[in-house]
């Protein structure tokens, strides 16, 4: 039966299929392809030639180093945090869950402009900071490192928290107490229980924060001024303003890599914890 | 409990304060600036003022970009849904084979960099000589939006028992009817949560738009942009408060509609 509900079925992925193909699938590799597109013909030269550069290689370093050091202030702050949360009523919860969406779903544009007029000399953050008597005068806060870290951990922080705090709610307490009843002190228990149980979070969290902050393109440019240059910055200035497409697709191609193996090789690791359970 | 353990719960509750308030702070910090009487990003000392906003009224450029985000938003979130619902009907029934594979490609764009998508688009268009912003951001805001209401969609058909279609037949209604009177009303929330974050992600979305915006034609956060490269005033604010409280009607309305909880476990 060449017309069976079952074949039906299939034709209604057709368009949305059909338009990802086209519009997305195809650009894609589109743009791989140009990568390959050297000025002595299709290789590997744009590649040899970018990473070979000092300059370029720093950025790429700049833009791992930002990846990173975001993943673990959002988890430093994350962890704790979502134990916090679920430490709390039912109604409780919710509701901190609504908080935490809000900012997760104001554009990021938004958000930096916020933390940009925050971190001003005049501030909101300086005026505490002297109000609190922690500082005597006012002080230079932002396009340093530390106006970059504030606002890529802000903006950050909801994809680390929620996945973990989503492993952390399934976590029976009474785990916890069979630990102690026999004998296993606070640190052993959290190294033995809590620590294997919310792994899959983390490394959900992680790859997710990762592969986010490492395309981050906005943030570094609002709040961490020129002194950062990032891949992104990068391949958007090889389309938008130096015309040089080569070093976009490049860079591109390289960012794209970076991000999918980090994703690939996190969630193997994820599924491996969830069965080593 | 111990005074160990009530001092231990007393520490985290300090921490979840804390980290709720930094979370906060940006969105908090950029409305109470937009009320500022003051002529640079301040916060309002002794009065409130809607200068700023009166500000908005008057600032062409802000009008034309928002209506030209609100016109692409709109289009993006009824081509995307149109195109969702059907897609995530055919891989919930799973009855062909390659539906893995449609799925991943569907549901991609999220995970990759939106700059990405966007130079890609770019590349793509002007080698077959597409030059038009609109199109150019429409074709683009669909790839984006796609994946949310898949997402969304596939969630509600997952709780949506089909044998309830047959139900309905076997008792004389037609195949038509079944799917409006039986199959919609049950969906329909996933459905209208899926469209509105469509709207809202396609509405804030720059990292794809800023390369398929051109001098004219331009959406509101790439104009935002703009406005902070150029001449930043506290109408910035307003126009981010405008956008939050947008924000915050939207997940209302989705909270309303199927919970806060399980958005979070999306």
């Amino acid at each position: 039966m060449a017309r069976g509900p079952g074949s039906l079925t299939a034709l209604l992925a057709l368009p949305a299929g059909g338009y990802m193909l086209l519009a997305f699938a195809v650009p894609l590799a589109m743009l791989c392809a140009a990568s390959f597109q050297g000025p002595s013909g299709f290789g590997f030269e744009n590649y040899l030639r970018y990473l070979a550069d000092p300059y370029y290689r720093s950025i790429v370093t700049n833009s791992l180093a930002i990846g990173l050091g975001t993943t673990l202030s959002t988890l430093a702050i994350a962890y704790p945090a979502a134990f916090a949360i679920a430490a709390r009523p039912a109604w409780q919860q919710t509701a901190i869950l609504a908080i935490v969406f809000v900012p997760l779903t104001v554009g990021t544009i938004v958000k930096s402009f916020g933390w940009a007029i925050a971190l001003r000399r005049n501030g909101i953050v300086n005026n505490m900071l002297v109000g609190l008597g922690i500082v005597d005068a006012p002080v230079q806060m932002l396009f340093n490192v530390w106006s970059l870290a504030i606002g890529m951990t802000n903006i950050f922080l909801p994809f680390m928290l929620l996945p973990i705090y989503s492993v952390v709610r399934g976590i029976d307490a009474r785990l916890y107490e069979t630990a102690e009843s026999l004998g296993a002190g606070a640190l052993f228990r959290f190294t033995h229980v809590a620590l294997p149980l919310t792994l899959p979070g983390i490394l959900a969290g992680a790859s997710l924060v990762f592969s986010l902050s490492t395309a981050a393109y906005v943030i570094p440019l609002l709040l961490g001024g020129d002194r950062f240059v990032t891949v992104p910055m990068l391949i958007a200035n090889g389309f938008l303003n130096t015309n040089n497409r080569a070093l976009g697709a490049t860079m591109a191609v390289i960012l794209l890599a970076t991000t999918t193996l980090v994703l690939m090789l996190f969630n193997r690791a994820a599924r491996r914890s969830r069965f080593a359970r | 409990m111990t005074a160990g353990a009530r001092m231990f719960s007393g520490v985290l509750l300090v921490v979840l304060i804390l980290v709720l308030a930094f979370l906060l702070l940006p969105i908090v910090n950029v409305v109470a600036v937009s009320f500022t009487p003051s002529a640079i990003f301040d916060l309002p000392r002794s009065e409130l003022s809607l200068r700023w906003y009166r500000q908005l009224w008057r600032l062409d450029s802000f009008w034309e970009s928002f209506f030209n985000s609100l016109k692409i938003a709109l289009l993006a979130t009824i081509c995307a849904t149109t195109m969702g619902i059907l897609c995530a009907i055919a891989i919930v029934r799973k009855r062909f084979p390659g539906h893995a594979a449609v799925e991943l490609l569907i549901t991609a764009p999220l995970m990759l960099p939106g700059l990405v998508i966007g130079i890609a688009l770019l590349h793509a268009l002007r080698s077959i000589q597409i030059y038009d912003a609109l199109t150019g951001l429409l074709i683009a805001h669909v790839v984006i939006t796609i994946p949310f209401v898949m997402r969304s969609v596939i969630g509600s058909l997952g709780q949506f028992d089909f044998v309830l279609l047959d139900a309905a037949q076997s008792l004389g209604m037609r195949p038509d009817m079944a799917v409006v009177k039986v199959l919609i009303p049950n969906i329909a929330p996933g459905v209208l949560s899926g469209a509105l974050f469509a709207f809202i992600t396609s509405f804030d979305n720059y990292s794809v738009s800023i390369f398929l915006t051109d001098p004219r034609v331009k959406t509101l956060p790439i104009q935002m942009l703009n406005y902070l490269d150029e001449a930043p005033d506290p109408s910035l604010a307003a126009i981010s408060t405008v956008l939050i409280g947008m924000t915050v009607a939207i997940l209302y309305v989705c909270d309303r509609m199927i919970g806060i909880r399980s958005l979070a476990s999306e």
